[in-house]
């Protein structure tokens, strides 16, 4: 049952093959089995799922359940789950337990979809490569000795190992892209404000957004039906109408335009990964698909705009763990000062001192203005930039990360290499730009991704030229050594 | 030496929303602690705020109230600080783009004279909680009380255009009548809804060159800020006619002992790193809410001062006093419309009911004596049933419950005797009663006669029991004594 993917469990679900309390099982006991080795998942929440099965079992008993109602997921632990820890990767949350759901959950729930756990992640989704969870390294179900990408790295880990069919990602930087990349799944970070923000909680607040990670990309889409919606506690969420992502998934990519940004092929692309992207793009080329070769001038300047503009609204939004109301208090403050300084030493990692440290310097009196508001006007050039491309294409498609999934501690001692992993990734999020990111190959037996950016709110043009590759491919299907069987 | 003194005020005003600026949590004062906080409040990891339009809208009317610029597009920033009382890490306030620009006041001083106060900006802001210090709490710990926590405030500033406390005070009791006629605050000083901070320097009199100023904060009664405006300003006089400088700090004054106290200097304070609010959008104001919130504006003091004097024919200060205070005015024309006379409901309102209010610290909304009750009251004294001795009776009798002044009157047997025929009667026969008095009269000098009379007064009101018209009796008394001489 681990082996099919979505559409095919909801179809052998609403035909009675199997019931949902069966695949709950099933997948509940591969995450006891499997787990131990990838880490992938910190929570799980057996009795819960096993109860929200029967439930599903009851509804599809009757008929007229949603799509998705019996289908097992995993939630990201950056979303809030009512009763159950949520943790957000970090020492600070470790004995969290909120009293709401986020509204992604509660999408979830409300379409009877049963929640078999919480993935691993970066601490507060500051990474990309699972190296900094307080929970210890996800390993990357296709070489243990390498990094899954971050910092939803649980997530595509535990898709990878087929240990759930599909899970939930937040993306703030490229953190459903790459570790969907690294660990070989399918990922789409959707146009910013089209998937509520409520509940999830905030690394970067004019950047993060939710997204779904599967095997297919039709998966997504199915997932992405459910995880998007108008939600009037986020301010920054869309009123929009949320579209039935698998309508266009069959149309025909013939005489689509695909930009090819120049900036994306240059120094610092690895030879093998470039081969099988440049592969891919000949693949659709071949189905009628136009390739335009783009420019993206600005693209330099989105890693240094994105570690200003995102360390600073960090800075703040990380200022409530304060020990006072909730997560981590040092043992026996002297005064206040010591309570504040201690927590947050104490609870927080490495590398979100760093970056709280980076933001709350960048945003001080005489700083402001020199890296602050320069890191904005940047921000408006590489928006800009998207505008003029799109205005010759429709979708643009290059890599999503440098270089295949590297080994653990290669990168520890230097966080600009880490920063970098993410060079193209990030400029969709300063931009708010829907990307999505599908296997495309393998190098050195590791799998490369192939990203697909979209205009705004062109989710299911993603979703039908990423569909259309798969129908034709096969990459997305392969699985890591002792997983599929 | 003689000195100038320069002040500029900064006033927080609580606006009357029923919930706070960005939850759904209720503003209502005086609850359990930590009662009326929710998630958002609390700053729970993943809660996001939604702005109470109707903060906006109350905003848009003071704005409107001062003749300001409304801001048709402003922004909320973070205040970036640590404490206790500030779930966030940050307060969410305005800053670059505020919602109510430049403005102007009109002062009335005691001397009859006029005066125009700049507005500099008014912002919209969130309240902080309460830290508490005293009561159940061991000397190692503080309590928090976060119920106050994100009740919506607006911030008016300004310019340094007082010159001595009396404006100030004039200026601040201005600001309460605006916002209290607006109906956009309560006014309740004493419950911390409007707070004064009053910046304060003194410079050598006729230059032009402004000293150092010191803050005073949160002083929330007019009292107290005189107080510590004067201290200050000698303060002020003292250190530099010593040789001193002033040395720009925050103060805090404490109005019980009457003691001020330095609170932080400039070195010490902090850099708030301001910065955008990514979690809000810009606010932007149309020209048809502008429109809409003008033609609904309620009533301002100035006009109703006006009008009271025109439709009431009070004098200026009386229809000054009475229009001053939304309530009171508003207490004040129901008590005139259901009586015949308005001068008299004037007089009982400004009078008596204030000073047994302030006596008692009730505000006029809670008063003991409802506006119809009065104006029972009014009309007994207007028709002569009753004395102005015996009104003053009725009055306390209605303040203690006992009715109606018509009940009182009837219950205590306080009614007047005005038949004239009984008074006649009642004179004749104190007079013959009294044969040596009234010979002692008869032959004192006319000119002395006069203060002969108020012996056969007390006899009659005594052989009435106060119930005399005591001006009719008067009359017949000086006329019945005239025939005899």
């Amino acid at each position: 049952m681990h082996n099919l993917t979505i559409a095919e469990l909801i179809k052998g679900l609403q035909s009675k093959e199997f019931t949902s309390v069966e695949l709950t099982q099933h997948f509940l006991d591969r995450i006891d089995s499997l787990n131990p080795a990838y880490n992938a998942v910190i929570t799980v929440t057996a009795e819960q799922a096993l109860k929200a099965a029967a439930a599903a079992d009851q509804r599809l008993a009757a008929g007229d359940a949603p799509d998705l109602c019996g289908v097992p997921i995993l939630h990201k632990d950056i979303f809030c789950t009512d009763g159950v820890r949520t943790s957000c990767g970090s020492k600070m949350l470790d004995n969290f337990i909120p009293p709401y759901n986020a509204t992604v959950v509660e999408n979830f729930e409300q379409a009877g979809a049963v929640v078999l756990g919480k993935t691993n992640m970066d601490e507060f989704a500051m990474g990309s490569s699972n190296e900094t969870s307080f929970y210890g390294p996800v390993k990357n179900p296709w070489a243990t000795d390498s990094v899954p990408g971050g910092s939803s790295g649980g997530s595509a880990a535990a898709v990878a190992a087929r240990l759930a069919p599909g899970a939930t990602a937040t993306d703030t930087g490229g953190s459903i892209r790459q570790p969907a990349a690294l660990c070989g799944v399918s990922g789409i970070k959707p146009t910013y404000g089209r998937v509520s923000r409520w509940g999830m909680i905030a690394f970067a607040s004019s950047l993060d957004q939710g997204g779904p990670m599967a095997r297919t990309a039709e998966d997504c889409a199915l997932l992405l039906n459910c995880m998007a919606s108008y939600d009037d506690k986020d301010s920054t969420c869309i009123d929009r109408e949320v579209p039935d992502y698998t309508a266009d998934l069959n149309s025909s990519v013939k005489g689509l335009r695909i930009g090819v940004p120049k900036e994306y092929f240059s120094e610092g692309l690895h030879a093998g990964t470039e081969q099988a992207v440049r592969a891919a793009l000949a693949k659709l080329e071949e189905q009628g698909a136009e390739l335009v070769e783009i420019s993206l001038p600005n693209s330099a300047l989105s890693v240094p705009a994105y570690y200003v503009i995102a360390p600073a609204e960090a800075s703040a939004n990380l200022s409530r763990f304060d020990g006072s109301r909730y997560g981590y208090r040092c043992e026996d403050p002297k005064d206040l000062q010591d309570m504040y300084c201690r927590s947050r030493a104490e609870g927080f990692g490495e590398e979100v001192q760093r970056r709280i440290l980076i933001g709350t310097y960048c945003l001080s009196a005489g700083y402001y203005d020199a890296y602050y508001g320069k890191s904005q006007q940047v921000r408006q050039l590489i928006q800009q930039d998207f505008v003029s491309a799109f205005e010759k294409v429709d979708l643009i498609m290059g890599p999503t990360c440098p270089s295949p999934a590297f080994k653990f501690g290669s990168k520890g001692d230097d966080p600009v290499a880490m920063y970098l992993e993410d060079i193209y990734t990030i400029a969709t999020n300063l931009a708010g730009l829907p990307g999505m990111s599908i296997p495309c190959g393998m190098v050195e037996d590791k799998p490369v991704g192939l990203q697909i950016i979209g205009n705004y709110f062109d989710e299911a043009l993603i979703l039908n030229a990423a569909h259309q590759y798969q129908q034709i491919t096969e990459w997305h299907d392969l699985a890591p050594a002792g997983v599929a069987s | 030496m003689s000195w100038d003194t320069v002040i500029g005020l900064e006033i927080h005003v609580q606006l009357a929303t029923k919930t706070k600026i960005f939850s759904g949590a209720s503003t209502a004062y005086g609850a359990e602690p930590n009662t009326q906080a929710c998630a958002i409040d609390l700053a729970m990891p993943g809660t996001l705020p939604v702005l109470n339009k109707q903060a906006v809208n109350y905003a848009i009317m003071f704005g409107l109230a001062i003749d300001a610029e409304i801001g048709q597009v402003s922004a909320f920033e973070r205040k970036n600080y640590f404490y206790p009382d500030l779930p966030k890490g940050y307060q969410t306030t305005q800053l670059e783009k505020p919602i109510v620009g430049r403005g102007n006041v009109e002062i009335q001083l005691a001397d009859g004279s006029t005066k125009n106060v700049r507005i500099h900006h008014a912002h919209l802001e969130e309240d902080a909680g309460k830290s508490l210090h005293e009561g159940n709490f061991s000397s190692k710990f503080s309590g928090i009380d976060l119920n106050r926590a994100g009740t919506p405030l607006i911030e008016i500033v300004s310019e340094p255009d007082m010159n001595n406390a009396e404006e100030a005070i004039a200026f601040a009791k201005k600001i309460h009548s605006i916002v209290t006629s607006l109906g956009i605050c309560d006014g309740e000083m004493s419950q911390g809804s409007m707070r004064f901070d009053v910046n304060v320097s003194v410079k050598p009199s006729g230059t032009d060159i402004l000293g150092t100023r010191t803050e005073t904060k949160n002083l929330n009664s007019f009292k107290f800020m005189e107080e510590a405006i004067k201290r200050e300003v000698e303060r002020q006089i003292d250190v530099i006619e010593d040789g001193g400088a002033i040395v720009q700090e925050t103060r805090l004054y404490n109005g019980e002992t009457k003691v001020a106290r330095s609170m932080r200097s400039k070195e010490e304070a902090n850099d708030y790193r301001y910065f955008p609010c990514p979690d809000l959008l810009p606010v932007i104001v149309s020209d048809e809410q502008v429109a809409e919130l003008r033609r609904n504006l309620p009533e301002l003091p100035d006009a109703r001062q006006a009008r009271f004097t025109q439709q009431y024919n009070l004098s200026d200060y009386d229809a000054g006093i009475l229009s001053s205070d939304a309530a009171m005015a508003k207490y004040f024309e129901a008590a005139a419309s259901t009586c015949s006379d308005a001068k008299l409901a004037a007089n009982w309102t400004i009078g008596e009911l204030s000073a047994r209010l302030n006596s008692e610290d009730l505000s006029i909304t809670n008063s003991p004596v409802s506006a119809q009750q009065l104006a029972g009251l009014i009309t007994r004294i207007a028709d002569n049933s009753i004395s102005g001795k015996m009104a003053k009776e009725v009055f306390e009798g209605i303040w203690a419950g006992e009715g109606s002044a018509d009940e009182i009157i009837e219950a205590r047997g306080l009614k007047q005797v005005s038949d004239s025929g009984a008074l006649e009667q009642m004179v004749a026969d104190v007079l013959a009663a009294n044969q040596t008095m009234v010979d002692d009269y008869i032959n004192t000098d006319e000119a002395k006669r006069k203060k002969k009379l108020g012996g056969f007064m007390g006899q009659i009101m005594k052989a009435s029991k106060g119930q005399a018209n005591p001006q009719q009796v008067n009359q017949i008394l000086a006329k019945k004594l005239n025939e005899l001489l």
